[in-house]
């Protein structure tokens, strides 16, 4: 067989299914028990660091 | 000595963070490293000063002849400016506090580049409607085809890059609480992208393309963004690597995503081979309709990566900020994100209906491009209702109100883009102003707006001020755009439409009944109106950057007791 029609033929076959698998397990993943409370949390990243970086834990102790 | 973290983990020193001994021993050792680096630089720029002018010398063409000399000046002066600075104690990058003078000095790139862009588009629209403005002096130069890629890269490219590099830049930091990857790698970044940009530009005006829609930069330019790319990849991931917060925040999955991608793109489609080195000509591997194929899905993803995935990262972070409350559902925003990522790559196919490519392929391109309407609205809705409980800002704050336009524009041109990509649509669109109408809508109002959203809230951050100068005039730039993007979009389909339907006319004997000529002439009251449109959306735009400048200059410091206590050096 021709590179083209096997590649054709993977990718319209076991290369579809696996995408799409993949797809779905995202969503799934996405509803999966206690995924609110972790999500609730990181929603609100943009409201805890505005005017400088977290604080360095390794360099303090260095500098101890 | 004392380092006291506060509740939320910020630093406050009690002005001894560095005892000077401690300090001197770290410092000499990486005094010694920036000297060899230093070195290292100065040899580097010094063959590629001495590479221009021998490219110089032996250009073949204009456009390579001028951007040799471009190259020479640029790394000619790095030269001297890193010989001079050879030997200066530099101040040790304070990891304490974000990077934002790049970020600053990619508002300003932003709202220039746009200006420039702008006027453009408007002086080439008014050459369409008005042809006389093809000066004859300027022949070859200035005329309508030289100057429509300067538009449209311009818009695309340098306005719309730079938002998304300064934005990026900013957005990384806060989201991962976390200095900015690689030094002044961010800096190289800036700069050289906008070195890419100066020689699209004038490459393009001197006659140097390779005649690729949105890909028109020849094989050295094109080599020259790899690098920058490479390096702008290193600062983002470096960033999120290194970032203090658990999870990575949406809105830097989809810049991530615009940032990869693009890179992909770039070097698929710019697989080229240059006739001569000492030219700007070059030819492509891809032959016929492979290559339009690899064209038009670099085109169609140009769009889905750099123009939605980009900018909806600064959908999920700019207008939480704004609205002052997180984005409405977090579990939509990564179903989003990786519907689009799956979905946009197939798309491009709709360009070519009714070409030699063949029907499977078009039609694959069509059925993806109509799936897209579930992740682009499931988007739309996130951005809209991300307001839901605070919806009375739209009444006092103008800032928010065009966000929220921006995303409604979003809405309206991801609904009318599959519905043309659907083949029998497409028949009647397909080659007529509708297709620029369309793109508009989607770049002036989805892109233009959430920019402008962006940089009135960035500004008065950036440049610690409490407010901006002029709430009222961002009102005015609101309406300026939004009128004229409405009259430049219907403009378009007006004479989209008739001009798809003046070609297929045929008469009782099945001739056709108009020359192309007349639907030239039938077109011209439209586009004066287009033209008018582009002129508001320019006065929006100039209107912007004057209250943003005002506001550097004239608003009122941000309170000195709430900016963070930096430790002095």
């Amino acid at each position: 067989m021709e590179t083209y029609s096997l590649l054709r033929e993977f990718a319209d076959s076991w290369m579809l299914l696996f995408l799409f698998c993949v797809f779905a397990a995202v969503v799934v993943w996405v509803f999966r028990p206690g995924a609110s409370k972790t999500y609730s949390d990181t929603a609100d990243i943009p409201f805890r660091h505005d005017d400088a970086p977290a604080h360095d834990v390794a360099a303090q102790e260095v500098l101890k | 000595m004392q380092i006291k973290a506060d509740g939320r983990g910020n630093l406050q020193n009690a002005n001894s963070l560095n005892p000077p001994e401690l300090r001197r021993v770290a410092s000499k050792g990486t005094a010694k490293g920036r000297k060899m680096l230093n070195y290292i630089k100065l040899i580097a720029l010094g063959l590629i000063t001495l590479c221009a002018m021998i490219a110089a010398n032996y250009a073949r063409d204009l456009a390579y002849l001028v951007h040799a000399l471009i190259i020479t000046l640029v790394s000619g002066g790095l030269f001297l400016w890193v010989l001079r600075g050879t030997g200066d104690e530099k101040p040790e990058l304070p990891q304490n506090e974000y990077m934002d003078g790049v970020i600053r000095y990619g508002v300003v790139a932003t709202a220039f580049w746009g200006v420039v862009g702008f006027l453009v588009g408007v002086f080439i629209a008014f050459q369409l409607a008005f042809p006389v403005l093809n000066f004859e002096w300027a022949e070859g130069l200035a005329n309508f085809g030289r100057l429509r890629p300067i538009h449209t890269s311009a818009v695309i490219f340098a306005f719309g890059g730079n938002a998304l590099l300064a934005t990026s830049f900013y957005v990384v930091q806060r989201t991962s609480a976390a200095r900015l990857w690689g030094g002044n790698l961010a800096w190289f970044v800036f700069w050289g992208y906008q070195l890419f940009i100066v020689l699209a530009a004038t490459g393009y005006l001197l006659g140097g393309t390779q005649s690729k829609e949105y890909a028109e930069p020849e094989w050295y330019v094109d080599i020259w963004l790899t690098i920058v790319w490479v390096a702008y990849l290193a600062v983002f991931l470096g960033t999120i690597i290194k970032r203090k917060e658990k999870h990575i925040y949406v809105a830097n999955w989809f810049y991530l995503g615009f940032i990869v991608t693009v890179a992909m793109l770039h070097l698929v489609n710019n697989l080229t081979i240059p006739v001569s080195i000492f030219g700007s000509k070059s030819v492509i591997v891809w032959a016929g309709v492979q290559d339009a194929m690899v064209q038009w899905w670099y085109g169609h993803n140009a769009v889905g990566f750099f123009l939605t995935a980009g900018f909806l990262g600064m959908m999920y972070y700019f207008i939480p900020k704004q609205a002052e409350r997180p984005v409405f559902s977090y579990k939509l925003s990564i179903i989003h994100f990786w519907a689009l990522i799956f979905l946009y790559i197939w798309a491009g196919p709709h360009h070519l209906h009714y070409t030699a490519l063949p029907d499977w392929a078009s039609t694959l391109g069509m059925v993806f491009s109509i799936v897209l309407w579930m992740p682009s609205w499931g988007g739309m809705i996130n951005g809209l209702m991300t307001l839901s409980g605070a919806w009375d800002k739209l009444r006092t704050d103008p800032v928010i109100r065009m966000m929220v336009i921006s995303v409604a524009f979003y809405g309206m041109s991801t609904f009318e883009g599959p519905m043309m990509s659907i083949r029998a649509v497409n028949a009647l669109s397909h080659y007529t102003d509708w297709t620029i109408g369309h793109v508009h809508s989607g770049a002036l109002g989805w892109n233009g707006m959430i920019t402008f959203g962006a940089l009135y809230y960035l500004v008065p951050v950036l440049w610690k001020r409490e407010r901006l100068y002029s709430l009222s005039l961002v009102s005015w730039h609101f309406w300026l755009a939004t009128i004229g993007i409405v009259l430049y979009a219907a403009s378009m389909w007006v004479t989209g439409i008739m001009e798809g339907l003046m070609w297929r006319e045929v008469d009782a004997n099945g001739f056709l009944v108009n020359s192309f000529a007349d639907t030239v002439a039938a077109k011209f009251p439209m586009y004066v109106v287009r033209g008018l449109g582009g002129v508001m959306y320019l006065a929006g735009a100039l209107i912007m950057c004057a209250n943003l400048w005002l506001t550097v200059r004239k608003a009122p410091a941000r309170d000195a007791s709430l900016s963070v206590a930096v430790p002095a050096e």
